[in-house]
């Protein structure tokens, strides 16, 4: 057991390719709502490569929520290409979406969205079940996601035991458990307190330092800082696109 | 995502709302219950009756003198007694596919036993008669040919007869007084319950045909019988034993080519097939009913399965960010919908087989539970869990992740 728990470990930190995780180019999403037709994004073009800390900025309506969606691939623009890992994911039919979303991505969102009356470990581990993982493999790599946010110890805690930001923490490990290529986080301090969102950041600072690509929409600057590139949305096009020095937390 | 998985998520979502579960599972406890209930009951009269047509005796058919025309004037059938006690000894003996044979003559009238009486039936028959019906003495002895050629006084009881003259005392060796008449009490047949037709058959006295012909039925024909009952070897020489019967009696009779025959033939098999045909339409009707009462509980099941979906639809959408497929989805919703109703089947299965037992043993109804009715009663159930719990199931199956995720 403990061989096979070593070889599910080492798979599962293995990321050897380190090309464009993320390709989009000149992407247009039209709403119609009643008669009149709406265009959120207007042209949007832009690559994320393996291992960047992205974070999105703008107001509300401003097109990044709409964005997100499409790079979660839970909305498919009206036109433009997306390339995922290589892959154009605008053909895909809405299981195909599925299964990418299962596979390629992992969610973390502003309202944690875990699953009520079920503990951390079965929350972590829902995106296995539905990979068709085992039950065993599906514990071992559960636990050691759990581990990795720090909350060893929490497994058996059901999700209203635990607080906002553990609650949180939960969801990175299901977002993680999965090996995803990408991390998407919406607002994913917005319902916490400040000491517990700079944790959080703090979380998702360490696993960026260990190559984990994460995408991450807010419009807080201070928690923008903590990601080394910041693309501005305004009125469904790109503003702004801009590296930096990412601030280390505690600041 | 796994069959285990599914049924475990499932459960929970069961075990979540308690009471609503319980309460959509009535509809379909109470119809399953009524299902099996209904099969048990139908089933144990169906037995019943069966039960009745075989205390009349098997492969029986009745000879029974038929109608005549007397210047242009045609009588009911029965109306003139053109059967002889000979013709029933030639059936009896002549025919291959006859087994026995026995007259009977019948007379009604009151039997005194000392201060006691009662209004009774009298057959006059012969001995075959009991070997016929299938009916055994009690006590004492039946009626022996001796007793049928000697023309003897004596007499056998039914049950109902024994009772309400002797009451407790042993009825065997006392005189009864039929029509003034002193018959001697030779014996008291077992009990043999009603006939199809609701008639007591216990209340009845037989005495040896010759006797009941010569002393107690004031006829001009002496010699004649009311009916002759027929035995066939086996219930495949029924109809070959009606046409043998029927050729012989021609003869006998001399009834030509062409001439409407002095006697009819009943075969008694015909009345079984009518009874069944009526617990056929009984066993339908009450399945209907059963059904709608499924189809009720089965729009319950949709109902909740409906707003249960409204009210997961967060979880919905988070399934699917996370990455379950549509048919992940709908598999889920319609495991919970089967298991629910397949739960409430088996609760309705146990329900229905304790009501149809206590029933059988408050009412005195007999009852059968088969185990091809709780088949079909599990089976149905599931049926109604798939069919109500599809609707819903795509419902959920058919959502948008993203209005899912951000349904409050």
């Amino acid at each position: 057991m403990g061989i096979k728990r070593e070889k599910i470990l080492a798979q599962w930190e293995d990321r050897s390719d380190m090309a464009d995780v993320i390709s989009i180019n000149d992407i247009h999403r039209f709403f119609v709502i009643g008669n009149q037709q709406f265009e959120a994004l207007k042209g949007i073009t832009f690559a994320v490569a393996e291992g960047e800390f992205v974070a999105i900025m703008g107001a509300s309506g401003s097109g990044k929520s709409t964005c997100m969606n499409i790079l979660g691939c839970l909305d498919r623009p009206t036109r433009g290409r997306y390339l995922l890992d290589g892959t154009d994911v605008g053909e895909m039919s809405a299981d195909q979406l599925a299964r990418i979303r299962n596979r390629k991505l992992g969610f973390v969102f502003q309202g944690f969205n875990l699953l009520p009356r079920t503990s951390a470990l079965e929350n972590v581990e829902l995106p296995l079940v539905y990979a068709g993982v085992t039950s065993r493999e599906r514990k071992i790599r559960a636990e050691a996601a759990l581990e990795k946010v720090g909350l060893a110890g929490k497994e058996r805690n059901h999700t209203s035991q635990l607080s906002g930001g553990q609650q949180q923490r939960v969801a990175i490990a299901r977002a993680l458990v999965n090996n995803p290529s990408v991390i998407l986080a919406d607002e994913p301090t917005g319902n916490l307190d400040s000491r517990t969102s700079d944790e959080i950041m703090a979380l998702f600072t360490t696993l960026n330092s260990q190559g984990i690509t994460i995408i991450m929409v807010t419009h807080e600057h201070d928690v923008a800082a903590y990601a080394g590139r910041e693309i501005t949305f305004r009125d469904g096009i790109i503003i702004g696109d801009s590296r930096r020095a990412p601030a280390s937390y505690g600041e | 995502m796994d069959l285990l998985q599914t049924l475990k998520v499932a459960f929970r979502a069961l075990r979540t709302n308690k009471m609503r579960s319980f309460l959509t599972m009535l509809g379909i406890i109470i119809g399953i219950a009524a299902v099996i209930a209904m099969m048990a009951v139908g089933s144990g009269a169906r037995e019943v009756i069966s039960q009745q047509i075989a205390s009349i005796g098997s492969n029986i058919i009745l000879v029974l003198p038929g109608s005549t025309t007397s210047g242009g004037l045609r009588s009911g059938s029965g109306g003139v007694q053109t059967l002889t006690s000979d013709d029933a000894k030639a059936i009896g003996s002549e025919l291959p596919s006859v087994e026995a044979a026995a007259p009977s003559i019948r007379s009604s009238g009151q039997a005194v036993y000392g201060n006691m009486n009662w209004s009774t039936i009298i057959w006059g028959t012969s001995p075959e008669f009991f070997d016929i019906r299938e009916w055994k003495t009690g006590s004492g002895r039946s009626i022996t040919r001796q007793d049928n050629d000697g023309a003897s006084k004596v007499c056998l009881i039914g049950e109902t007869v024994a009772e309400n003259l002797f009451g407790s005392s042993d009825p065997i060796g006392k005189t009864v007084r039929l029509k003034k008449i002193p018959f001697t009490v030779i014996g008291v047949l077992e009990r043999k319950g009603q006939s199809p037709q609701g008639q007591d058959q216990d209340d009845a006295i037989y005495v040896p045909i010759r006797t009941a012909q010569r002393k107690l039925v004031g006829s001009q024909f002496p010699n004649t019988v009311g009916s002759i009952m027929v035995k066939a070897r086996s219930s495949a020489q029924l109809e070959q034993a009606e046409e043998e019967i029927k050729s012989l009696l021609n003869q006998r009779h001399r009834i030509v080519q062409g001439k409407e025959p002095d006697f009819s033939i009943r075969n008694l098999s015909e009345m079984l097939a009518v009874a069944e045909q009526s617990s056929k339409a009984m066993s339908l009707l009450l399945g209907a009913v059963a059904s709608i009462s499924l189809i009720v509980g089965g729009i319950g099941i949709m109902n909740i399965m409906l707003v249960s979906v409204t009210e997961r639809t967060r979880e919905i959408g988070i399934r699917m960010a996370i990455g379950a497929a549509r048919n992940d989805i709908l598999m889920q919703f319609m495991t919970e919908a089967v298991l629910l109703t397949l739960l409430g089947g088996f609760i309705g299965i146990l329900l229905g087989s304790a009501g149809a037992t206590i029933v059988s043993s408050f009412l005195g109804w007999p009852t059968l539970i088969s185990i091809a009715s709780i088949t079909v009663a599990f089976f149905f159930s599931g049926a109604v869990g798939i069919f109500f719990g599809f609707y819903p199931a795509r419902k959920a199956a058919g959502l948008n992740p993203i209005d899912a995720l951000r349904y409050e």
